[in-house]
């Protein structure tokens, strides 16, 4: 699960300016001209739209229970059907996904950030990068969601906790990433040039090296996103995740299962959710990777 | 030449860190380097030419490379010894460099502006403004045209050529009085390089800078240089000035360079090359380093490393039988 398809090989990181105003603009244009970018990016947008407008779509409370209307099949008056406890799974599923993308979005810039600056501090002070790998090392020799299931179990279950453990759990690929890109890249003229026109580490770090490390770790980002909505649907399919009646589309399908031959539909509207995001947030990685990674560029 | 010297480097020693211990890549480099100086060092790869550069500037990483000896003296002080603080000072407004490949040189992320703005707002507390005009003469200065706009472009947007022009820019913005140039036209066509060996020239006697010209290229060297330090297997071998060298070059291994650039006038067979190769810094070579691919080879040769002698004035050769038949010793 920690071995995306991001490349984590340090055989030949990609190093790939990406913030360089004009030259964004530049890459800016080639994604949006990629097919694969605009399918995912398409989804993900609907998604975010549907979950931040869900007030609006939907006139009803998501937590209220009505057991008079319990178990109904989907029909016009309950698009998706409804629960147990005579809940609108179209309701629920819109709120869960406020949930659920919340989750993934902090997660991914939580394990972002962290990665990035665990990442160049392993590369460019030498004396601390052994041990922090070392311990990134343990980190990632825990399965993530196995990692993440043991934070959780201690820290109670809460949406914190859940955001803590997935972070936590996601942080050591980030760290290998930025660490192997930054690596080649402090290496490179540019940056011996700086520091002989009297630039210091700090400079050194944030203008010369990061900008031109960063590349790869946005494109494992993406993929943390996607991970993160499927890790918080196991935890709180296993019940350590976001604790009801707060809907998410892990608990949904967590509470649903136990009538999943009854009610097929509680569990098949959030699992189809789970697959769009996950398809979208993957589709919308290959396209920014297939456009910041120079090796892979041909068809362009 | 001037009285003292603007940098003087004195018996430097340096090692790197290898699987077997520290194996040493320079040794006893000694050479001054006048104010309005103009110094050659050549040498094939691996003699330690650029070891001896980035030395000066203290550039090596201090985990794998530390200086077994020696110091390189500049404005009263030793660039080997004092705190990195002060060292940052010196980088860039005192003493700058050029390296090989502008290719790389050059951070893609920034304009051309923000690179050579870099070293003035560092060292001069210049605004962005005002740095950025000067960037543009900086530009018009190396005979980029439209400076203007150019200022204003990411290094993506460049030729080789050009690129090349931007990184002396951005070395000669803050007036250094030492520029070091590492190779700065081997990457680069045979034209341009003669026009950047022209750029150089030119600065140099407009700045009034002295200029260390890296390069393994006699013919680069010859033409640009006053005065030669050849350079084998980490140590100094000969040293003199242009004319002398060239009509009188004493070492072999000058000799053998000599023989190895191609003429230009008449059919020849087969380029000359100097037979063996460099050893490596680990090699144990009795006596002189140069012994096993030397023609004139002597048993006195074998017997001890040779010193840098003074044959003639400012002419000092490392060969035993040469010196001696100069009359010197």
């Amino acid at each position: 699960m920690t071995d995306l398809a991001a490349g984590t090989g340090p055989a030949g990181p990609i190093v790939s300016p990406v913030l360089a105003p004009r030259r964004r603009f530049m890459l800016l244009r080639r994604l949006l001209a990629h097919r694969s970018f605009q399918i995912g990016a398409a989804l993900v947008v609907i998604l975010t739209a549907a979950a931040v407008l869900a007030p609006l779509i939907t006139g009803l409370d998501p937590v209220a229970m009505k057991v008079r209307f319990r178990f109904r099949p989907p029909s016009a008056a309950f698009p998706f059907g409804t629960d147990n406890f005579g809940r609108d799974i179209l309701t629920r599923v819109l709120y869960g996904a406020r949930v659920s993308l919340w989750i993934g979005l902090v997660v991914t810039l939580l394990s972002g950030f962290l990665g990035a600056a665990i990442g160049m501090i392993a590369a460019q002070f030498r004396g601390v990068d052994a041990p922090l790998m070392r311990v990134m090392d343990a980190l990632m020799s825990f399965p993530a969601i196995l990692l993440a299931l043991g934070i959780t179990a201690a820290l109670g279950p809460r949406m914190e906790s859940v955001i803590i453990a997935l972070t936590v759990a996601y942080v050591p690929a980030g760290v290998r990433i930025v660490r192997a890109s930054a690596l080649v890249v402090r290496e490179l003229d540019y940056v011996q040039a700086a520091r002989i026109a009297g630039a210091g580490n700090a400079r050194i770090m944030f203008r010369h090296i990061l900008p031109n490390s960063v590349g790869p770790l946005l494109v494992h980002m993406t993929f943390v996103f996607a991970y993160s909505i499927l890790a918080e649907a196991a935890l709180s399919f296993l019940g350590v995740g976001v604790p009801p009646p707060t809907p998410s589309w892990g608990n949904i399908i967590a509470e649903g299962r136990d009538y999943a031959t009854e009610a097929w539909w509680v569990m098949l509207f959030p699992g189809i959710a789970i697959s769009l995001a996950a398809l979208g947030l993957n589709l919308l990685g290959d396209g920014l990777r297939d456009v910041l990674d120079p090796r892979l560029k041909g068809a362009g | 030449m001037p009285s003292a010297p603007l940098v003087s480097i004195d018996d430097l020693t340096v090692q790197f860190r290898t699987d077997r211990g520290w194996s040493t890549a320079v040794e006893g480099v000694s050479f001054d380097i006048g104010d309005g100086d103009c110094v050659g060092v050549v040498g094939e790869s691996g003699s330690g030419k650029s070891v001896t550069a980035l030395s000066m500037l203290r550039l090596h990483a201090r985990r794998t490379a530390r200086f077994a000896g020696g110091s390189v003296r500049y404005d009263g002080r030793d660039l080997l010894r004092i705190p990195e603080s002060d060292l940052r000072r010196i980088r860039g407004r005192d003493i700058a460099m050029v390296f090989q490949d502008p290719m790389s040189s050059l951070n893609p992320v920034l304009t051309i502006c923000d690179q050579i703005s870099e070293s003035l707002r560092l060292h001069q507390n210049m605004s962005r403004a005002d740095a950025r005009r000067r960037a543009v003469e900086l530009l018009d200065l190396v005979r980029i045209a439209d400076a203007g706009r150019r200022v204003d472009e990411y290094p993506h947007r460049l030729s080789g050529g050009m690129r090349q022009r931007v990184m002396i820019a951005i070395a000669i913005a803050c007036r250094p009085r030492l520029l070091i140039a590492d190779e700065p036209t081997t990457a680069l066509d045979v034209t341009i390089q003669a026009q950047i060996l022209e750029l150089l020239r030119d600065l140099r006697a407009e700045l009034g800078m002295a200029v260390m010209l890296i390069s393994h290229d006699l013919g680069v060297i010859a033409e640009f240089a006053r005065r030669v330090i050849v350079m084998y297997a980490g140590r100094v071998v000969e040293d003199a000035p242009v004319d002398v060298l060239f009509r009188r070059p004493l070492h072999p291994y000058t000799e053998g360079l000599m023989a190895s650039v191609p003429a230009i006038e008449g059919e020849t067979a087969r380029l000359y090359s100097i037979p063996g190769r460099i050893p490596d810094p680990d090699e144990v070579v009795a006596g002189c380093r140069f012994g096993p691919r030397c023609g004139y080879a002597e048993p006195v040769c074998r017997a001890a490393m040779p010193d840098l002698v003074a044959v003639d004035g400012d002419h000092r050769v490392r060969c035993t039988p040469r010196s001696r038949a100069a009359g010197a010793v």
